[in-house]
C-alpha cells in the first residue's frame, strides 16, 4: 500500500488549491472474498495536511471513503516555493506521507 | 525483592521518556481517531458521540452532491462552509451502517472547503455539520442511489 500518492496543486495568488489521490482498498469489513470469507477491515483513519511543516488541514475519516480516495482541499496564506505535505495512517498502522514544491 | 523494584523503576522511567516523547510531538495526538463516533450504526447516536446532537440549520453550507448516484460506491460531495469562523466540517450519510464517514479540522490557513468521495449503501441524505464558536450548524442533500456501493 505504500504506493506513492498523486497530489496537484495550484497556486493562485496566496490560495492553494490541491486534489490529492491516495491508493488504498478502503476495505470495510463486510465485503466477501471468492470463497466467501469476510475481506479484513483496512482503511485510511487520519489524514494530514501541512504547510511548511505546520498542520492546516487535520482529518479523521472512515471506510465509509471510497476506494483509492480522492480529495480536495484548500490552503490560503502560501506563496510560491512552500512545501505542502499530505500524509496518512491506515488503522493497520501503515502511513504514507508526499511532499510537493508551490509553483 | 530488591530486583524486581530496580526492574519497576526502570519501566517506570522508561514510560516517563516515551511520555515525554509523545508530549514533543503534538501532532500525533492532534489526530487520534474518534473510535466511539465512527462505531456508531445510528445517525442520533453518532451525533451525539461527536457531542453534536443539538445543531441549528443553516444555509451557509453549501453541499454539491448528485441528485441521482448511478454509482454508490463512488458519491463525490463537495462542501463549503460559509459559517463564519469554521473549526470542522462533518459528514455523515444517514443509512450507512456508520454514518459518520469524515471530520475535518481546519486550522490556520486551512480553508474550511472539501470534497470527498463517499460510499453509500442505498439512497440517503448526506449530511453535512459545521462547527463554529463551539456550535454545530448543519445542512443536508438528498442523493438517490441506483446501485449500492457497501456490497461488492
Amino acid at each position: 500500500m505504500a504506493d506513492p500518492m498523486k497530489i496537484r496543486a495550484g497556486l493562485k495568488g496566496d490560495l492553494v488549491d490541491v486534489r490529492v489521490l491516495m491508493n488504498h482498498p478502503m476495505e470495510t469489513g463486510q465485503r466477501k472474498d471468492g470463497s466467501g470469507n469476510l475481506i479484513p477491515m483496512h482503511f485510511i483513519q487520519e489524514i494530514a495536511v501541512k504547510l511548511n511543516g505546520k498542520t492546516v488541514i487535520d482529518a479523521q475519516v472512515s471506510q465509509g471513503v471510497s476506494r483509492n480516495p480522492v480529495f480536495s482541499f484548500r490552503v490560503k496564506g502560501a506563496k510560491a516555493g512552500d512545501k505542502l505535505e499530505i500524509s496518512w495512517l491506515d488503522n493497520r498502522g501503515e502511513r504514507n506521507s508526499t511532499e510537493t514544491s508551490l509553483a | 525483592m530488591e530486583n524486581s523494584r530496580r526492574n519497576t523503576l526502570k519501566s517506570a522511567a522508561a514510560l516517563a521518556a516515551a511520555m515525554v516523547a509523545g508530549i514533543l510531538r503534538p501532532q500525533d495526538v492532534l489526530a487520534a481517531w474518534n473510535k466511539d463516533a465512527f462505531g456508531q450504526k445510528t445517525l442520533a447516536d453518532a451525533l451525539k458521540s461527536l457531542g453534536a446532537a443539538v445543531a441549528a440549520d443553516s444555509n451557509d453550507i453549501v453541499i454539491d452532491a448528485p441528485q441521482i448516484a448511478e454509482n454508490g460506491a463512488v458519491v463525490p460531495v463537495e462542501i463549503t462552509s460559509n459559517v463564519p469562523n469554521t473549526r470542522s466540517i462533518v459528514v455523515l450519510v444517514e443509512k450507512n451502517p456508520f454514518p459518520l464517514v469524515a471530520k475535518f479540522d481546519f486550522l490556520e490557513g486551512g480553508v474550511p472547503f472539501v470534497k470527498v468521495n463517499v460510499k453509500m449503501g442505498e439512497s440517503s441524505n448526506v449530511r453535512v455539520l459545521a462547527e463554529a464558536g463551539g456550535k454545530y450548524y448543519a445542512a443536508f442533500k438528498e442523493v438517490k442511489v441506483t446501485i449500492g456501493g457497501c456490497g461488492g
